[in-house]
């Protein structure tokens, strides 16, 4: 299969000696040795030793699409809330609209549900997003679910295989977000079959051989498919 | 008098049916809450704690916040009907300060500067409680801090040695609490040996000290063991029953 | 608090429509229920309850104290609700908010005013000392309908209570003592007390020996919300927390009503009101069968 070997670490597990091996995510170094910091996959790429997470919150990096739930609206901000440890600003000089001051809540009030972009981080992990993009727009009509963010890269998959399948067999509109969210809009029985997908990814996400299974259990009761 | 109760025989048999160096059967089950981000069922004896996770999340109220990093609270609670005489909900002093002292031994193992201006919160409920609570309350904890994905140096482990009828021994029952010598819980880092967590009350001599927190830091070994099983259930052996 | 997303909110109505619900189920079914008793060595009866993934576990314990000057033969009940924060992020430590107060005052009115526990059972000495029965409610996942949750745990507990006269008879005085057993006696032969007691040995002569405290057949609540115009039993948290009301019911298995709760700050008109009843009665004879089931019987 795959050279990413599916190897479960736990945080303190040694991984490696430097300068053997370099440190990469999710490690820390002690003594000239390498520790895994958090529950995930071993993952070495050239020398450098990686942990993927199998769980853990989101941690937003700067440039992440994110899927957010506007939280509440100030005279010239709102904040939103893109399931981090912090709530994220989206300043309106950060929309796509003209504004007048105070106006904010005609465009965006709580509830609402935005695709956007993370924009900037400081060092106190004080978040800014922003709607400014082509891709970026404020959601309407579908469904929302949360699966466990570290899965994300199984949920897109290698080149966006498993994400094109689960399109393919449910034709549904998915917006996949970095931050343990997906939008999904459809007709009801496709969406909960994205959902069923989905659910079936985070308890698997280890294994050999998803792809395939994804595809068996969409192909199923598909309709037609093009 | 303390000393008259007869806790130990002359074989080094307990009442329990126990060795001295024998621990009381702990029984650990990760990731058994829905709405928590992290969980641990663990039993331990008749202890039976479980604990969830939440965080990092945003440490409220504001003026709580560490610029730097997160705070790790644990909030330790036992249920009214956990004991033999029920208890009145809600904290206790005694609660109060195990809280405390958890809180400061997570907080050392949790690499919270990665986290500032967050809170990890740790909820642990005792449910039926046989002495050593907090011992079991932190190992469950770090358990459930994996489950978590919180990022850590270690996985924390709490042990309690003690001493009755003169003779040192491990894990105390309830009646060798109520009745014995001296009571040593510590937390370590299996890893580096750390000491995390330290309390003593009773009566030890400087050697019997020395026996009893080896002896201790011997358990809290054993029981890594158990917390890794217990992950490694969860998580490896799971998705390798997928794949058969 | 967490925000509810307006997309949720119209996708969840939106299957209303169609007469769907998110996770599959029709109106008036129930998720799964699980019941599981003497779980908790410590306590003198202890049930665990999951609906669906909402989780939560009573312990009964007992005591001897005084009874209340106005009914001097009578044992005392009381039930309390911890909502602990490990079982929802919105929960916060503290001490117990209206919400807890509220399902705490509904479960023990269930228990009290259907007359579940036989009180008149549990006087030892007539004014002077009574056996207690606490109930506490420790809630530990919150996924919707705790009202349901609790007060199936609840009576799961107390129908598999034993009352520790072992423990306790040594407290008592000689005095105490024989009136307890000449109080035992009188009370399980005097004919025309409810002898068919739901878990109740009553053959049971022996005063030192622990008993099942005695209980009848209790009734069963069943909760549902309101949703813009649409009834749905058993609510997930995702329906709960845009729900505009709910209505708890208990039933007893003559189909009688015995003890009601709107909550929320909807309202209900009289025909949905009767929907309500008619589902809480053919769900209440379900839950009445896992209950009892889950007892043994």
């Amino acid at each position: 299969m795959s050279n990413e070997g599916r190897q479960v670490v736990i945080p303190g597990q040694i991984l490696g000696e430097f300068p053997t091996f370099k440190p990469g995510r999710g490690t820390f170094v002690e003594n000239q040795k390498i520790y895994a910091e958090r529950l995930g996959v071993l993952n070495i790429q050239d020398t450098f030793i990686n942990i993927i997470p199998l769980k853990g919150r989101y941690d937003p990096i700067v440039g992440d699409f994110v899927i957010g739930v506007v939280e509440e609206a100030s005279a010239s901000h709102w904040m939103v809330d893109i399931n981090a440890p912090y709530p994220a600003m989206l300043h309106v000089h950060e929309v796509p609209w003209e504004i007048e001051f105070a106006d904010t809540e005609k465009y965006l009030n709580t509830g609402d549900t935005i695709l956007a972009k993370v924009l900037t981080i400081d060092e106190s992990k004080k978040l800014q997003i922003t709607l400014n993009d082509r891709n970026l727009f404020k959601l309407k009509g579908g469904h929302l679910i949360e699966f466990e963010p570290s899965v994300y890269r199984r949920i897109m998959g290698k080149k966006y295989s498993m994400i094109e399948i689960i399109q393919k067999y449910t034709r549904c509109r998915i917006k996949v977000g970095k931050n343990g969210r997906i939008w999904i809009d459809g007709d009801a029985e496709g969406i909960e079959r994205v959902a069923q997908a989905i659910s079936k990814i985070e308890s698997e996400a280890i294994t050999f051989g998803l792809t395939d299974r994804i595809e068996e259990l969409l192909k199923k009761d598909a309709k037609d498919v093009r | 008098m303390k000393s008259d109760i007869k806790l130990i025989n002359n074989e080094g048999k307990r009442n329990d049916g126990r060795g001295p160096k024998d621990i009381r059967k702990i029984k650990i089950e990760a990731g058994v809450l829905h709405r928590a981000d992290g969980s641990c069922y663990l039993e331990w004896g008749g202890n039976k704690i479980l604990v969830a996770v939440y965080g990092p999340r945003e440490a409220v109220p504001r003026h709580t916040q560490n610029p730097l990093k997160a705070n790790v609270q644990a909030r330790y609670n036992m249920a009214a009907f956990s004991v033999e005489d029920r208890k009145r909900p809600g904290p206790d002093r005694r609660s109060v300060e195990i809280s405390k002292v958890i809180s400061e031994a997570l907080e050392k193992i949790v690499l919270t500067e990665q986290f500032p201006r967050a809170s990890i919160d740790v909820c642990i409920e005792v449910l039926d409680a046989e002495a050593g609570t907090r011992c079991a309350g932190l190992t469950a904890a770090g358990v459930a801090l994996i489950d978590a994905g919180i990022p850590m140096r270690d996985i924390p482990v709490a042990c309690a040695a003690g001493k009755i009828n003169g003779q040192v021994v491990l894990d105390l029952g309830k009646e060798e609490d109520n009745f014995g010598d001296a009571d040593l819980p510590i937390a370590i880092s299996p890893r580096t040996g750390e000491v995390l967590l330290l309390q003593m009350d009773g009566h030890l001599t400087y050697d019997e000290f020395n026996e009893a927190f080896d002896l201790a830091v011997q358990g809290c070994h054993k029981i890594s063991e158990i917390q890794k099983k217990a992950i490694m259930d969860k998580y490896q052996n799971a998705a390798a029953e997928v794949n058969e | 608090m967490t925000i509810v997303p307006i997309i949720k909110r119209d996708y969840i109505i939106k299957l209303a429509e169609q007469g769907k619900r998110i996770d599959g189920r029709d109106f008036v079914n129930y998720r799964k229920i699980e019941i599981e008793t003497n779980v908790v060595n410590k306590a003198e009866g202890s049930a665990r309850v999951k609906i669906g993934n909402t989780q939560v576990l009573c312990g009964i314990k007992m005591g001897i104290g005084e009874p209340f000057p106005d009914t001097p033969t009578t044992g005392v009940m009381s039930t309390a609700a911890e909502f602990v924060p490990m079982a929802s992020p919105d929960f916060e430590s503290g001490p117990p908010r209206e919400d807890a107060i509220e399902l705490a005052r509904v479960v023990d009115r269930g228990v009290r005013e259907s007359q579940v526990i036989q009180l008149e059972k549990l006087c030892i000495t007539p004014g002077e000392k009574v056996w207690l029965v606490f109930i506490d409610i420790h809630i530990l996942d919150y996924d919707g309908n705790l009202f349901d949750a609790a007060s199936l745990a609840a009576l799961a507990a107390l129908l598999t209570t034993k009352v520790p006269v072992s423990r306790f008879l040594k407290d008592l005085n000689e005095r105490d003592r024989d009136s307890w057993q000449e109080r035992l006696l009188e009370l399980y032969t005097i004919p025309g007390i409810d002898e068919v007691a739901f878990g109740t040995d009553v053959a049971n002569k022996n005063p030192i020996e622990d008993f099942p405290l005695p209980m009848i057949e209790p009734p069963v609540s069943c909760t549902a919300v309101k949703i813009n115009d649409f009834i749905l039993f058993d609510p997930c948290f995702d329906e709960e927390i845009i729900a505009d009301v709910r209505l708890t019911v208990a039933t007893d298995h003559n189909g009688d009503i015995r003890a009601m709760q709107k909550g929320l700050s909807g309202s209900f008109s009289r025909e949905e009101i009767q929907k309500v009843i008619k589902g809480a009665l053919d769900n209440g004879q379900e839950i009445r069968k896992i209950l009892s089931h889950s007892i043994g019987k």
